[in-house]
């Protein structure tokens, strides 16, 4: 097949050639953000809110009442943490279990999950998990039907390119780029959220 | 419509099958209301993005230089891939491609896989292969499901029951699913697939998917959708196998900001879908055990030594040029017989046939070029549509083609004056005996009347330009 591939392009590909040709592509696209600080967390809000996905703020001190607040509003009781997560965002008084390899079957029985962030993108509304502390494993996020997010106001980047740059250095870990809840428009083209993803989406911004 | 078959070397032209499309009503309704609602949505991402345009040049250049030197991504994908743990196989064809997953499947000692949806699986037919062996595949998509229940064929890249509403999708899931009741809101009909499907992802330990993009530099797959399907298929089950067309390489990790931008916006006017997952290989305790990546060609290279034709290839399978097509937006996807429709598949679909099927799909265009304008990498469709009928003409050479006499006889009068003005004269007595309204004729006799089959001809004018000119010189003297 390489060899077909070559015929066809006139001979095979040096690699000095090939890098420099990438160099050399252009990207006059807008790479950098351009808001404050404020701005750019009020974008993420509304982009957020525009796919179903509910947003509110606490500061650090607040965060384990905030949680609190968030899941009891949400009727959740028994949420499943992934390992490395940070101990003090825990309220007293509600059952978190620790993910260690637990069954698809087990993570099933919970009613949700709360994780941390990478990285979060203002412009699109969307949340970076990867395998690390604090954010676990891809189908612990994904089998419950309710997902609190966590995210750092330090970690939002107003475009998707400054989030890329971030996350090249663990390019090759699992990444799950999240924008609101699980959604399908199949269907006349309607959206509905909530298929086979957690149907519910909370995130909290916290300083 | 439940007996499409979209295999090209069976289907009939288009034109035939389009002319039967047309008559279903309601299948014309759910095709204009669903590329309406797209179209819409699209435009509105697109308006709010200042750097579109020079995303789209830049998504274009990735692609151009991904194909220079395809040799070198593909050779470095399969290094990084089976570095993280990969297994890569390469496949000349859809037999092959076909004979490499069926074994896949068979040694992950599974009868069952759950499937996400793929267009490189539709072309392969791989539903069918499987099924031979017996193996039963699960499309977990919505609208594949939809689809695969109706015993339907997709009509659409990116919403392939499309051309269904909910009162149909309704009867389809009451049967199949044996349900007693049933409501038609489409919240209803997504309650009841994620209840038959669920229980499917916690229990088949074998998944495959398609790939939206590879990345050579990290030897990564990304795989872009919206309802958790494809993250339930990529991560619960012990062996994953995915299968992509070697034209969805890319050449580095950074090339996603660009891609990631592009395709969401241009195919479901979302500014980003609901989830991207990105994984390289195996990953000790979050997902498969065993991976396998099929790379198939499948003509892609004939397509590649085309010099005309081969930005064919760069397509990133968006959709965004049947939700803008007019033809398209009028028959629906089944009348281009292959699972590839609207402007990209008349192109595409006769390429992968090599010029020996589907020869009338180049023509299935009015070459308006709206989808070149929508083209998230400035695919010029137009452009390869034309070098395509050239082709078709050029591969007819020698067989008695009444339509190659005809322009070689109009060439011959156009060349000469004398010739020419002889042939207006006869052409305007002609049209008098021809049926005419209000200075357009309805009707030509003979051959001739496929062109009048669906347009109206205008009556030549009284007086020609030359005639007037000389007249109007000779009264000045």
């Amino acid at each position: 097949m390489l060899r077909r591939i070559r015929a066809a392009n006139g001979g095979a590909s040096d690699g000095q050639a090939v890098r420099s040709g990438w160099d050399a592509l252009a990207r006059n696209y807008k790479c950098n953000g351009t808001r404050g600080p404020e701005a750019r967390l009020q974008l993420l809000e509304g982009r957020l809110r525009d796919y179903d996905a509910a947003v509110s703020r606490s500061d650090r001190e607040n965060l384990a009442l905030n949680v609190a607040r968030r899941l009891k509003e949400r009727g959740v009781e028994r949420t499943v943490i992934p390992v490395g997560f940070t101990a003090e965002w825990l309220p007293d008084g509600l059952d978190f279990v620790v993910d260690q390899g637990m069954t698809t079957a087990e993570l099933d029985a919970f009613d949700g999950v709360l994780t941390e962030a990478t990285v979060a993108i203002a412009e699109t509304g969307t949340v970076v998990l990867q395998n690390i502390p604090g954010q676990g494993r891809r189908s612990m996020s994904l089998v419950p039907d309710y997902h609190l997010c966590l995210v750092w106001i330090g970690n939002v980047v107003e475009t998707v390119p400054e989030a890329m740059s971030l996350l090249q250095s663990k390019a090759a870990l699992p990444t799950t780029f999240i924008s609101g809840p699980s959604a399908t428009a199949d269907i006349e083209m309607t959206r509905i959220k909530g298929v086979h993803g957690p149907r519910i989406l909370d995130v909290i911004l916290f300083d | 419509m439940s007996e499409t078959s979209l295999d090209p070397k069976t289907a009939p032209s288009f034109p035939m099958a389009a002319k039967a499309a047309m008559k279903d009503v309601q299948l014309r309704r759910n095709v204009a209301h669903a590329t309406d609602v797209i179209r819409a949505k699209r435009a509105r991402v697109v308006e709010e993005m200042p750097d579109w345009q020079e995303l789209r040049e830049a998504g274009k250049q990735i692609r151009e230089h991904t194909m220079k030197h395809l040799d070198f991504y593909l050779e470095e994908f399969e290094v990084n891939c089976t570095r993280a743990g990969g297994v890569v196989h390469w496949a000349k064809d859809a037999a092959e491609a076909q004979e490499i997953v069926v074994g896949l499947v068979k040694a992950s000692g599974s009868n069952e896989v759950i499937k996400v949806k793929s267009m490189t699986t539709e072309e392969i037919a791989l539903n069918s292969a499987l099924e031979a062996e017996g193996i039963h595949p699960f499309e977990t998509d919505l609208a594949e499901l939809i689809i695969q229940l109706g015993h339907d064929r997709p009509s659409h890249i990116v919403v392939p029951a499309l051309h269904k509403n909910r009162q149909q999708i309704r009867e389809i899931f009451m049967r199949e699913m044996r349900l007693s009741e049933l409501g038609d809101r489409p919240e209803d009909l997504a309650d009841a697939a994620r209840v038959f499907l669920r229980e499917k992802f916690l229990r088949v330990k074998t998944g495959v998917s398609g790939a939206n993009f590879l990345i050579a530099e990290t030897g990564g797959v990304c795989i872009v959708e919206s309802e958790g399907n494809g993250r339930m298929c990529l991560t619960l089950p012990e062996t994953l196998i995915t299968i992509a067309g070697i034209d969805k390489v890319l050449p580095r990790y950074a090339d996603l900001e660009v891609v990631l931008q592009l395709l969401p916006r241009s195919a479901t006017g979302e500014r980003m879908n609901p989830y991207n997952s990105v994984w390289t290989g195996v990953h000790a305790a979050d997902g498969p055990k065993v991976f396998h990546v099929v790379l198939m060609d499948n003509a892609r290279t004939e397509i590649l030594a085309d010099k005309e034709s081969r930005q064919t290839l760069n397509c990133i399978r968006c959709a965004a040029c049947q939700n803008a097509c007019p033809v398209y937006r009028q028959t629906g996807g089944h009348a281009y017989g292959s699972v590839y429709a609207g402007p990209i598949g008349a192109i595409l679909t006769p390429q992968l046939q090599q010029l020996q099927y589907a020869q009338s799909l180049p023509y299935a265009s009015s070459l308006c070029g709206a989808c070149y304008e929508v083209c998230p990498v400035k695919i010029n469709i137009p452009e390869v549509l034309i070098h395509l009928r050239n082709k078709v003409v050029e591969q007819s050479k020698g067989t008695l083609n009444l339509e190659a006499t005809g322009m070689k006889a109009m060439a011959m009068i156009f060349r000469n004056e004398r010739r020419f003005r002889a042939a207006q004269r006869l052409g305007r007595m002609a049209e008098t005996v021809l049926p005419s309204k209000d200075g357009w004729i309805t009707w030509l006799p003979g051959i001739l009347g496929g062109w009048t089959q669906a347009r109206d001809l205008q009556e030549m004018p009284r007086e020609t330009f030359r005639d007037w000119w000389e007249k109007r010189c000779a009264d000045e003297h």
